[in-house]
């Protein structure tokens, strides 16, 4: 057994290195699964097309996901989408088209599985590390080059252990846990690191709050962010995918000297403040702060549960007058199970805009974007300057339980004086 | 391989989307991009637009931050930035920048050595960046990756491919 789940995952992928690698080395590897969104397949596209490289998809399975700018706001966005479409049908990749949902979703929702292997061109691919899934993201040069030869270079990762105690209780989420460990890693301080986490307050973690805790672990740097295989991630993939292997035994928590500790049980709602995503604090020391837009929405806490959970405190209540709160399903399938609920129901009823799933107002292009000096209280991942349109637009990143909040007090809030 | 240029001094976390916005990745052109450089950040843009060139970026740490969108190496190598030299460099970044043959170099205490608009001197194969105040000794790049930017990027070596040879 490799000392850290990043080596144990990607041992089994290499095919080209030393015999014993270790935190470091280069090793060639090949990917089970490539990714690519509207943007990055774009580019990687023209790299096609200006080098002349063979393409040949049927080797690693890749998916082509329109998320980002999806449905397509101008003529020369929807002009693009149609050379995405004609790639994809003649190099046999598959892809999702317009309202399917968010890349990391979906491939959350049918791709990935515990040890396999995926480089996205997305730096949030990150996220399926929540699965045991060595993921991590590329540029749009190296996903045609893996088009062209089913294999990419990589640098080991060494590795923060990151030690959970206690409990995570309601309205604490991945989201405050998160924003806290980004406080002291700041923007850089795990770069190139597989951040692994392990301790007994992983019980208290479902699988859609280890997906928020992944997906922004990139925020400070990281290459990967592994979850290990345990009860609640096999109870999980029994249920959502129905299947579980044996082979994922291997990927059992890793244990060793910690340089991170977080007890759950002390954890509080937290927010991060411009201009960066690791400028976190906690919430009541923000309370006040008004609010014109509150976005719910992205790869980072856009899931079913995310959806629910602002249903629960916004249930008969009103999202306050004068601030708009937008709610951008990562999926079709989270959009469809929010609606055979009746929490889109309880969302639109307190004042809600819907919007069809995709990337939406996190990107700042299509559905909510922000304007001159707005103030946005967001549960995506990124607060850096013009990431939601305007400049000079203010945006503050949280739990979806203290965007709802803040939706109803029309300034930022605490949750747990609603919940 | 030897690089030369004007200092261009930025502080840490620069990200991509101060570099290109989100709302331009539609955009392949890389002349394209460069005129729409880090329109996010304003004061940088009126300054980088004022520079002296050939510029090499110095900055601080964690140069690159963010979003993988190669559209920002592609932006800055169109506008005239001939390498960045940093204290340390986001992963998808640093790859992109190589993969493009834009020359990215981390160099602890680079910030020290140089003012606004000096020249400024990397020199892969000796292994050092110098400028007025002193030079830093740079840490070499690992083989492969050194292999593949003297081949001119994973680009080039993917052209290569196309014409039946080895990469």
């Amino acid at each position: 057994m490799y000392e850290s789940l990043a080596l144990e995952i990607l041992s089994s992928h290499i095919v080209e290195g030393p015999s014993d690698p270790g935190p470091g080395d280069i090793v060639v590897a090949k990917p089970d699964l490539l990714l690519m969104n509207d943007i990055t397949a774009l580019l990687a596209l023209r790299v096609i097309e200006e080098t002349g490289a063979p393409v040949d998809c049927s080797r690693i399975r890749t998916l082509i996901v329109l998320d980002h700018y999806s449905p397509p706001p101008t003529a020369r966005i929807a002009t693009s989408y149609r050379l995405l479409r004609r790639f994809a049908r003649r190099h046999g990749c598959a892809l999702k088209d317009v309202g399917e949902g968010i890349m990391h979703q979906i491939a959350v929702e049918e791709e990935v599985e515990p040890g396999m292997l995926a480089l996205g061109a997305d730096s949030h691919t990150i996220t399926y590390g929540a699965l045991a899934v060595f993921s991590t993201g590329i540029g749009s040069t190296e996903a045609a080059y893996i088009m062209a030869r089913g294999e990419l270079w990589l640098k080991v990762p060494h590795t923060i252990l990151a030690r959970l105690e206690g409990r995570l209780e309601w309205p604490l989420t991945g989201k405050d846990l998160a924003l806290q460990i980004l406080s002291r890693t700041g923007g850089d301080g795990a770069v190139y690191a597989s951040i692994e986490f392990t301790g007994p307050g992983l019980a208290s973690l479902g699988v859609s709050d280890r997906l928020t805790v992944a997906n922004m672990m990139v925020e400070g740097g990281a290459k990967t962010a592994l979850f290990p295989v345990d009860k609640v991630l096999v109870e999980w993939m029994r249920r959502e995918r129905g299947a579980v292997k044996p082979g994922w035994k291997r990927l059992a928590p890793r244990n060793g000297e910690p340089s991170i500790e977080v007890d759950l049980g002390e954890l509080e709602p937290m927010v991060s403040e411009p201009p960066a995503p690791y400028n976190a604090r906690p919430a009541r020391e923000l309370e006040g702060v008004e609010v014109d837009q509150v976005f719910l929405g992205s790869c980072t806490n856009a899931r079913y549960e995310d959806l629910e959970a602002a249903a629960r405190i916004l249930k008969g209540r009103r999202v306050r007058e004068g601030v708009r709160l937008i709610v951008t399903p990562a999926s079709r399938r989270v959009y469809q199970k929010a609606l055979e609920t009746g929490v889109l129901g309880i969302l639109h009823s307190a004042g809600a805009v819907i919007t069809p799933p995709g990337c939406g107002a996190c990107f700042g292009s299509t559905m909510g974007v922000a304007g001159d000096e707005e103030v946005v209280l967001s549960t995506s991942n990124r607060n850096f300057p013009g990431r939601m349109g305007s400049p000079t637009a203010r945006i503050y990143l949280a739990s979806p339980q203290t965007a709802a909040a803040s939706a109803v007090t029309g300034v930022i809030t605490d949750p747990r004086s609603l919940a | 391989m030897r690089v030369s240029g004007y200092a261009f001094k930025l502080g840490d976390s620069i990200s991509t989307d101060d570099i290109i916005a989100g709302r331009y990745l539609y955009i392949t052109d890389p002349g394209e991009l460069a005129s729409h450089i880090f329109e996010n950040r304003p004061k940088i843009r009126s300054r980088i637009q004022r520079a002296r060139r050939p510029i090499v970026i110095v900055a601080g740490r964690g140069f690159g931050y963010g979003s993988s969108r190669e559209h920002a190496p592609l932006a800055l190598k169109a506008f005239g930035v001939k390498a960045i030299v940093a204290e340390s460099f986001h992963r998808i970044f640093y790859r992109n920048s190589i993969n493009n043959g834009l020359l990215a170099v981390e160099a602890p205490g680079i910030l020290g050595i140089v003012e606004e608009g000096e020249p400024i001197t990397i020199d892969l194969d000796r292994g050092v960046v110098e400028a007025s105040r002193g030079a830093i000794r740079v840490s070499g790049m690992p083989g492969y990756v050194k292999s593949i930017l003297e081949a001119g990027g994973l680009r080039e070596m993917l052209r290569r491919l196309a014409g039946g040879r080895s990469p």
